[in-house]
């Protein structure tokens, strides 16, 4: 893994891949090696490093392993009813049900977070097909969203404009910036949904 | 023990010194742009540096105060007024209970600190009063009619201090980005040799420079964790200096950052201003 400098403060770590990352990030934040710790697609970020010199000997003598994290599980309930169901369902030539029974058959994994307070990117380790996004991004996606881009699910957090392919929704709060714990999907969650 | 903001001008907003430690969660930092003014305005009424002030945007604003009270207004250049009369800028100032405050129309500078002994007083969200323009985390934005409450003064104001006005340095330091490598042969002499001039999108999310388009590799990176003071280059070639409110992640090439102390200068330069970038040394 490489260590660049993002001035004199910062340390943006390569990564071989967003699961790395999030290892990375969570050993980074167990360790307390920054006020800041981001993961990301392939990098994590320290802003604000205590002690640059030691955190890039640590990166490049002891590489961490790429497994998903084992913290607790949260079910979140889906009503599958999005707009874009027949599309993936039409783009990966079976049919509906069959998108609800593979998205509610893995376990997906919160690896960073983007785009919104609150919204993870869940991965799974499983088999999983990839799905282009809407051409045209809709103006106004609403909370709870259930969205399917590339190998990726996630949950819009506030209603937004999005492009990814809207595939149900649910009525869990995934951000609440008054509670202790403002996201439900912070990097390293594990993620299960149920059809409902 | 409150404010009755009456005219918020074109952008008005609370803010202390940020909510680091949530960008994991796409939280940014937010807080005071021009943290040098700020702090001085702090100190002149005897707050504490971590209290809440208003930070202005060129227009300026006005309100009343329910409760006897010294003031200070720091940071952009302008007229005061204080139940009608002028009154000194960058000094404490004292308020008499009910007094309308006018802090006017900036003429150097783009953002004024205006503080209040005991603090805005505003319920912090995630260890912060700031607001945070881009995630809508922390309080809103200020609106005619809103009251804020004002806390207990703990401090005595600070006797005369005779700071400087706003920061009138044209030129930004700036260390090689990571991504400095997306930057084409000759490109980072061009970036440095370059009078940039400031963008009118400038807000608080970034600095906008606008030159000629200094030339790149073409493509598109994953998007990346980002920092304030990160200059980023899109394809068009014109540099976005991220501020305090800036996105957490971003997907264009940080070719330079600017240094954490130039970061005051970029809160006070105004739309079509000339500045340059030059090399940051230890």
């Amino acid at each position: 893994m490489r260590c660049l400098s993002m001035g004199p403060k910062a340390l943006l770590v390569e990564t071989d891949g967003p699961w790395r990352s999030l290892a990375l990030a969570e050993l980074a934040r167990a360790e307390d090696w920054a006020v800041d710790v981001v993961p990301a697609a392939a990098t994590v970020l320290l802003d604000g490093v205590r002690d640059p010199e030691e955190v890039r000997r640590r990166v490049v003598s002891e590489p961490v392993a790429a497994t998903p994290p084992d913290g607790p599980t949260v079910r979140i309930p889906v009503t599958y009813d999005g707009p874009d169901l027949e599309e993936v369902a039409t783009r990966w030539q079976v049919d509906s049900e069959q998108v609800v029974a593979r998205h509610t058959s893995v376990t997906w994994v919160a690896l960073f977070t983007g785009f919104a307070p609150g919204f993870g990117y869940l991965a799974t380790k499983e088999t999983w097909p990839s799905v282009g996004r809407r051409s045209t991004p809709r103006p106004r996606v609403p909370a709870g969203a259930v969205g399917l881009a590339d190998r990726w699910s996630g949950i819009y957090p506030a209603e937004t404009p999005g492009g990814w392919q809207l595939i149900g929704r649910t009525e869990v709060v995934l951000w609440d910036a008054l509670r202790a714990d403002p996201a439900l999907l912070t990097p390293g969650t594990r993620v299960r949904f149920v059809a409902r | 023990m409150s404010l009755l903001v009456l005219d918020p001008g074109p952008l008005t907003t609370v803010q202390d010194r940020g909510r680091p430690g949530w960008a994991h969660l796409g939280v940014p930092v937010a807080g005071v742009l021009d943290t040098v003014s700020a702090a001085l305005a702090l100190r002149l009424v005897g707050a504490s540096p971590e209290e809440a002030l208003l930070e202005t945007t060129v227009g300026g604003m006005s309100a009343r105060v329910d409760g006897a009270r010294w003031m200070a207004v720091t940071g952009a250049d302008g007229p005061l007024t204080i139940a009608g009369r002028p009154a000194p800028r960058h000094t404490a100032v004292w308020v008499p209970d009910g007094a309308v405050v006018e802090v006017g129309a900036a003429a150097r500078g783009v953002r004024a600190y205006v503080a209040f002994a005991g603090g805005v007083a505003v319920e912090p969200v995630l260890g912060s009063r700031s607001t945070d323009t881009l995630a809508g985390v922390g309080p809103p934005v200020l609106r005619a009619g809103a009251v804020l409450p004002l806390g207990v003064p703990s401090g005595s104001p600070t006797g005369v201090e005779a700071p400087g006005p706003v920061a009138r340095r044209r030129s930004l330091r700036v260390w090689p980005g990571p991504r400095r490598d997306w930057l084409a042969p000759g490109a980072w002499e061009q970036l440095l040799a370059t009078s940039w001039s400031v963008g009118a999108a400038s807000n608080r999310v970034g600095l906008r420079l606008q030159g000629a388009g200094v030339p790149r590799r073409e493509g598109e990176i994953a998007s990346e964790g980002m920092v304030a003071g990160a200059v980023q280059l899109p394809p068009d070639g014109q540099p976005v200096v991220f501020l305090a409110d800036h996105p957490v992640t971003g997907g264009y090439p940080v070719v330079a950052v600017v240094d954490a102390g130039d970061l005051p200068v970029c809160a006070q330069l105004r739309p079509g201003e000339r500045v340059t970038l030059r090399p940051a040394r230890r």
